[in-house]
């Protein structure tokens, strides 16, 4: 087994002939038996790097090897050695739970027996057992995203890539889903996963790679992200605006990135959380002014995307919407 | 995992497919139903509209529609093809096929021949109703069979260059708006409803050799037990060629689809 379960060299993909660039130069190194995060905003090409990784379309440059295999020249030993559940769950309507995963089964070769008992041990292990023989066109989103996620699971593969997998789940089904993905790793799987949600990869991924119009921005663990972003947000609602203003003067060399303000309410991120406003707090204190309210809380995305590119997840300048793609904004 | 020849894999891949699209028929047979109700609509208002006013000679109108409509209909079962891989695509099926370890013509092998065995049902549901509406072929059982599979070879090769169709196709309903060019003037402008004698030099001389008018020509005269000529051959080496060229083509608009 080579060392790393995926490592990219420079991956470029374009569409349209060349006019879209959804990957510009994309190097990544995914090491084995861990969740590894791909985060980004809308547009950004992490849908791009998962099909290419999966081998559903070829880079347009660079190389990329997956499990050790060139996933151009190695395509069918890449397939043998993944499995796959995209960012749209992509189950057969007509047919039901179990006669879904045992075609995946099929197709993945396993024997008849084996692919119907890996589909029982799925449906169980998903909450699916008693909508196994239902039409998964009567299934429910969650349901559905449910079995997407069981059919990349029928081979068992040492490698999974996971494209927004908890997008439309409810809190216990993302919940439920995590657990899962966390059992899957202790096992030895690997898992490369994409998502929007920051307390998602917080919690799975021990690195993450943010990507931007296609390239890398940042990486690192998790907590090195963090520190460079500004872990923090610190949350100062003044008693008035005048308070607000004098205040702001004090603790503003506190802030990672330019202090947000909007009437009574200053917004910073802060490299030490709780010292931070510790210190922020002693100061006031000492200037006299009394604070309405105090929080500190995880950055969002935007926040992060804010402080890392100077531009808000929304704003897409390049957006060429596929036809496929639903639109999913926050 | 993967210790048996890879032909092998190649033919369960085939048969997956084709089970998983079987399955869907059965799950919708409302398609099944349109593709027979159209038919039988076309036998009737033929058979008891139009047909009092077409001569074909000493063969009874019904004799000779019969065999016409049932060339018509599996040709039309065969624009089913685009229709279901053009669904596949806009559903993102055919990206999840693309990521798994199986043969790649499987997806489009797997579609033509489900489309196959749709054509038998419809095919024996239209004899059926042909001996209802006084359909009597006197060339016997074999010639009937051979006709029968001729049409259906025939039907399965086109269904490779509507592969293609359905491929290029940004939705099954552009998909299906595609065929008709190619489909109607090819059935119209044919012996498939009336002898050719009856339409204008120009267009006697496509209607006469055109393919589907060969199959038309082949199939009556083996169910009717009256000579054909070279066309059963003919409709057989078109079968053939269509094959030869669209099927590499559809298949590599299948690598590069994506
Ligand atoms: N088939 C395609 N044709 C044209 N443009 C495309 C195609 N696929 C992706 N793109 C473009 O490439 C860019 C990256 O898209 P991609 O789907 O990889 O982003 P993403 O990070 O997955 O976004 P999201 O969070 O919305 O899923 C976008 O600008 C997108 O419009
Ligand atoms: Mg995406």
């Amino acid at each position: 087994m080579p060392e790393y379960a995926v490592e990219t060299e420079d991956v470029v993909r374009t569409f349209r002939d060349g006019s879209v660039r959804a990957l510009d130069g994309v190097s990544l190194r995914v090491p084995r038996g861990q969740v590894f995060g791909l985060l980004g905003p809308n547009g950004s090409g992490k849908t791009t790097m998962i099909r290419i990784l999966s081998t559903i379309i070829a880079p347009t440059a660079g190389t990329a090897r997956v499990n050790g295999f060139d996933v151009v020249h190695d395509a069918d030993k890449v397939r043998r050695s993944i499995g796959l559940a995209g960012q749209f769950a992509t189950v057969d309507e007509n047919l039901t739970g179990v006669e879904n995963l045992r075609m995946i089964g099929r197709l993945n070769h396993l024997s008849t027996r084996d692919a119907l008992a890996k589909a029982r041990e799925l449906l169980d292990r998903f909450d699916l057992a008693d909508a196994a023989n239902r039409i998964a066109k009567t299934y429910s989103g969650g349901m559905r995203r449910r079995l997407d996620l069981a059919a990349a699971l029928v081979a068992d593969p040492p490698l999974l890539f996971l494209d927004e997998p908890t997008t439309g789940l409810d809190p216990q089904s993302r919940l439920g889903l995590w657990n899962i993905i966390e059992g899957l790793v202790e096992g030895g799987t690997t898992v490369l996963l994409t998502t929007q949600y920051l307390e998602e990869a917080d919690r799975l991924a021990r690195q993450l790679v943010v990507l931007d119009h296609g390239r890398v921005i940042a990486q690192g663990t998790s907590s090195e992200l963090k520190s460079q972003l500004g872990a923090t947000v610190l949350s100062l609602n003044f008693a008035s605006a005048p308070d607000a203003e004098r205040g702001l003067g004090l603790v503003s060399d506190l802030a990672a990135t330019p202090p947000n303000v909007e009437g009574t309410l200053v917004e910073f991120t802060v490299r030490q959380g709780p010292a931070s406003a510790a210190d922020a707090l002693r100061r006031l204190d000492t200037a006299g002014i009394t604070l309405a309210g105090l929080a500190l809380r995880e950055p969002s995305l935007d926040d992060v995307f804010l402080t890392l590119t100077g531009h808000r997840a929304e704003d897409e300048t390049s957006d060429v919407a596929s036809p496929r793609r639903r639109g999913r904004r926050r | 995992m993967s210790s048996r020849p890879s032909l092998r894999w190649a033919i369960t891949d085939v048969a997956t497919i084709t089970r998983r699209n079987i399955l869907a028929l059965v799950r919708v047979p409302i398609s099944v139903v349109f593709a027979i109700v159209q038919p039988v609509m076309f036998v009737l208002l033929f058979r008891y509209v139009f047909g009092g006013a077409i001569r074909t000679g000493s063969t009874a109108y019904v004799n000779f529609l019969i065999p016409g409509i049932l060339v018509q209909t599996t040709i039309f079962g065969s624009i089913g093809t685009a229709i279901g891989l053009a669904e596949d695509l806009q559903r993102g099926l055919i990206e999840r096929f693309r990521a798994l370890p199986m043969a790649r013509m499987a997806v489009l092998a797997g579609r033509t021949v489900a489309d196959v065995a749709r054509n038998v049902l419809v095919l024996v549901v239209i004899t059926a109703v042909g001996f209802a509406v006084g359909f009597r072929p006197g060339g016997g059982v074999v010639p009937y069979l051979e006709a029968s599979l001729l049409m259906l070879f025939f039907a399965f090769c086109l269904s490779w260059g509507f592969a293609y169709v359905g491929l290029a196709a940004p939705n099954s309903e552009t998909a299906q708006a595609m065929t008709f060019p190619v489909v109607f003037p090819l059935t119209f402008a044919s012996s498939i409803f009336v002898p050719v004698t009856g339409m204008p030099g120009w267009l006697q001389g496509f209607a006469r050799n055109q393919p589907v008018a060969q199959a038309a020509d082949a199939v009556r005269g083996l169910m009717l037990g009256q000579p054909h000529g070279s066309s059963a051959w003919l409709t057989l080496a078109w079968g053939l060629g269509i094959l030869a060229v669209l099927a590499p083509l559809a298949t590599a608009r299948f690598r590069r689809a994506g």
